[in-house]
């Protein structure tokens, strides 16, 4: 059932919403960063976050309490929060609400983020496209440090706290994480290996926490309504997934966007409740979950958890488009939940092309650091366009799943996972369209991604 | 014919460099301010930022060249990107680019012949939920159709 929330996004209808006088006037804004710095301990904060079970909205899920727990005071060093807003993955489209609606939850999220992980600079990473989202964020801050709430001494407090947003210049690779802290430095936003991870050694070589947008945008609501309240407005709360979130749901529906719900609608809803329905009223081909590097599913997928200790188990036999969406539920089902914004592909779509259409992304879109990401994703274009193009043989078909396969697990970064794993999911899902254009029955010029 | 920053960017770079750590953490934002104000990243420019950073000219060079926002070679007055992206691409993002296409007689990436307008693509640009859409200049323009294409193109011809 779906549970619609409006903590991010009351302020997002309201006119000037973005400005700090409806900000706290409407929301109680910066109450909860008043608190934080005049009353509790950076112990109590984190301790606060681990129980708001915030799983990372960037898309791998990982949980930010934890996360923040894993920052240890450096005896020379400082630390930094350095904020995720670099927005690129393919299909979502939910961070540059926040940033344009409701900068200052952002602001706000950086106060106490920067406070529970000891550190004293923010920098919000911002893809260079989104000038609205710069304009609006840095509006913010000079409305919070007029007030008081940024500088030297924040709501009073000895703690000095700035936040300055930062660019890049269009590369997707710059939103993985430690490309982005190069790109911060001023470098080439090519990913580092891992470890070092950025809580040990991250921006400037100091110890560093990562966010996501929304995951910090969110921190502020999670406290006020206390940690586990919050979490369990989820419908996943027991499984560690607490809260709202932000999904959005874009493709081949009729009302396509963006909305804040308790954790756990399920595809279906979305589509349905939320996009009101498919163009056309067609049937649905196959969904991307959440951003183009997490597989697709198809509505005839059923989940196989007999087992009852499976948390999967519940849903055993449905379709997987009726499994609550989480991170876990998502990692379950074969493939992740991403970054929570939905693409539908109606029936009718060739997915042949629309793997296509993917694979140039990625061929585009890597650093070139790695010899099976930088050729691998070149040959998987390549090798698609072939097939569309009734050039190939079954050979070159099965090849492609070696091609894929040998990028998986031999990479600096999970941008090679990002590539692999969707294209194995259209090759085995698809098959027989795959098939189709090799034999010569099916042309690329009968093909179409907008059968409606 | 050597380049420097106007007045008012130097403003911007001084408070720039307040902070980062190092001035290498400059190097971005600055050639950004030097391509608003020169239109592309020339070698004087690439010169430039090396000396004013301290930093190599290689390592420069090898900023500018990794990001695709950074015009290596003089473009139009205005640039426009149209996303072909898969979200935007479901919409009618094909149809979109090959009308612009045709209504300014160039390719993606080719710029009209009187210096007007470069076109070009661009990957997934966060806004696959009012698709299709293309930024011009800083706007973005989404929920595209051809007539509204033809509305924008024709006002960007006049400014
Ligand atoms: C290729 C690639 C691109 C990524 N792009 C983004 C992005 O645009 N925004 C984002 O927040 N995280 C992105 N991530 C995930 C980040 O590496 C990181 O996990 C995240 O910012 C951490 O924040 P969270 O824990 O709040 O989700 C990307 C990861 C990879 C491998
Ligand atoms: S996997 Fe690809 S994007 Fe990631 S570091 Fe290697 S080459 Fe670069
Ligand atoms: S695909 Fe065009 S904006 Fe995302």
């Amino acid at each position: 059932m779906i549970k619609r929330t409006d903590y991010l996004t009351k302020v997002y209808g309201i006119p000037n919403g973005h400005t700090i006088d409806v900000y706290e006037r409407e929301v109680k804004g910066y109450q909860m960063a008043r608190k934080v710095l005049t009353s509790m301990t950076k112990e109590q904060v984190i301790d606060e976050a681990k129980k708001a079970n915030i799983r990372g909205r960037g898309g791998a899920g990982f949980p930010m309490g934890v996360k923040w727990s894993f920052m240890r005071p450096h005896p020379t060093k400082p630390a930094y929060l350095a904020i995720n807003a670099d927005e690129g993955e393919p299909g979502t489209h939910k961070d540059r609400t926040v940033m344009e609606l409701n900068p200052h939850s952002v602001i706000e999220g950086c106060i106490i983020g920067c406070f529970g992980i000891g550190a004293h600079i923010a920098y919000i990473y911002v893809r260079d496209e989104l000038h609205l989202s710069k304009a609006r964020l840095e509006g913010a801050i000079v409305e919070a440090k007029k007030k008081g709430y940024l500088g030297k001494a924040p709501f009073g407090k000895d703690y000095s706290i700035e936040v300055y947003v930062h660019t890049g210049a269009g590369a997707y690779i710059c939103g993985e994480e430690t490309a982005m802290l190069n790109s911060l430095e001023g470098k080439r936003g090519e990913p580092r290996l891992k470890p070092p991870f950025p809580a040990q050694s991250g921006a400037f070589g100091c110890p560093t926490t990562v966010n996501n947008l929304e995951t910090i945008a969110i921190v502020p609501t999670a406290l006020a309504l206390g940690g586990e309240e919050f979490s369990k407005l989820s419908a996943l709360h027991t499984i560690n997934d607490g809260g709202v979130r932000l999904y959005g749901i874009n493709g081949h529906v009729n009302k396509p966007g963006i909305v804040e719900l308790a954790c756990g609608p399920t595809i279906n809803e979305l589509i349905h409740e939320i996009g009101g329905g498919v163009l056309g009223g067609k049937n649905v081909l196959c969904v991307i979950p959440g951003g183009s590097s997490t597989p697709i599913l198809t509505p005839d997928e059923l989940v196989h958890a007999p087992d009852e200790k499976n948390p999967l188990h519940p849903w055993d036999g449905k379709s997987v488009f009726d499994v609550p969406l989480g991170v876990d539920t998502m990692r379950g089902v074969g493939t992740m939940l991403g970054t929570c914004c939905v693409t539908v592909l109606a029936e009718g779509t060739c997915p042949v092309l629309a793997m296509q259409n993917l694979m140039q992304f990625y061929r585009h879109e890597s650093c070139g650091q790695c010899t099976p990401c930088r050729e691998g994703g070149a040959w998987l274009d390549h090798t698609v366009d072939k097939i569309l193009d009734n050039k190939a043989t079954m050979q070159d078909l099965n090849q492609l799943h070696d091609i894929a396969n040998n990028i998986m697990g031999n990479t600096i970064c999970a941008f090679g996972e990002g590539t692999a794993m969707p294209a194995l999911g259209f090759l085995k899902k698809f098959r027989p369209d795959f098939e189709a254009y090799v034999r010569g029955e099916r042309k690329r010029k009968d093909a179409t991604l907008t059968p409606v | 014919m050597s380049f420097a920053l106007s007045a008012d960017h130097e403003q911007k770079l001084t408070d720039l460099l307040t902070r980062y750590p190092s001035k290498m953490a400059a190097c971005i934002p600055l050639l950004h301010l030097c391509q608003q104000q020169h239109g592309w990243i020339s070698h004087e420019i690439i010169d430039y930022v090396a000396k004013r950073l301290e930093v190599g000219v290689a390592h420069v060079q090898g900023v500018v060249t990794f990001y695709t926002l950074f015009n290596q070679k003089p473009v139009g007055k205005h640039q426009v990107w149209v996303c072909r992206t898969l979200p935007c691409a479901l919409r009618g993002a094909g149809s979109i680019l090959h009308h612009c296409e045709k209504k300014l007689g160039i390719h993606a990436g080719q710029t009209t012949s009187d210096g007007a307008i470069t076109l070009r693509t661009a990957e997934c640009l966060a806004s696959c939920g009012t698709a299709p859409m293309m930024q011009v200049d800083k706007d973005y323009h989404e929920n595209l159709t051809p007539e509204k294409v033809d509305t924008i193109l024709d006002k960007l011809r006049k400014v």
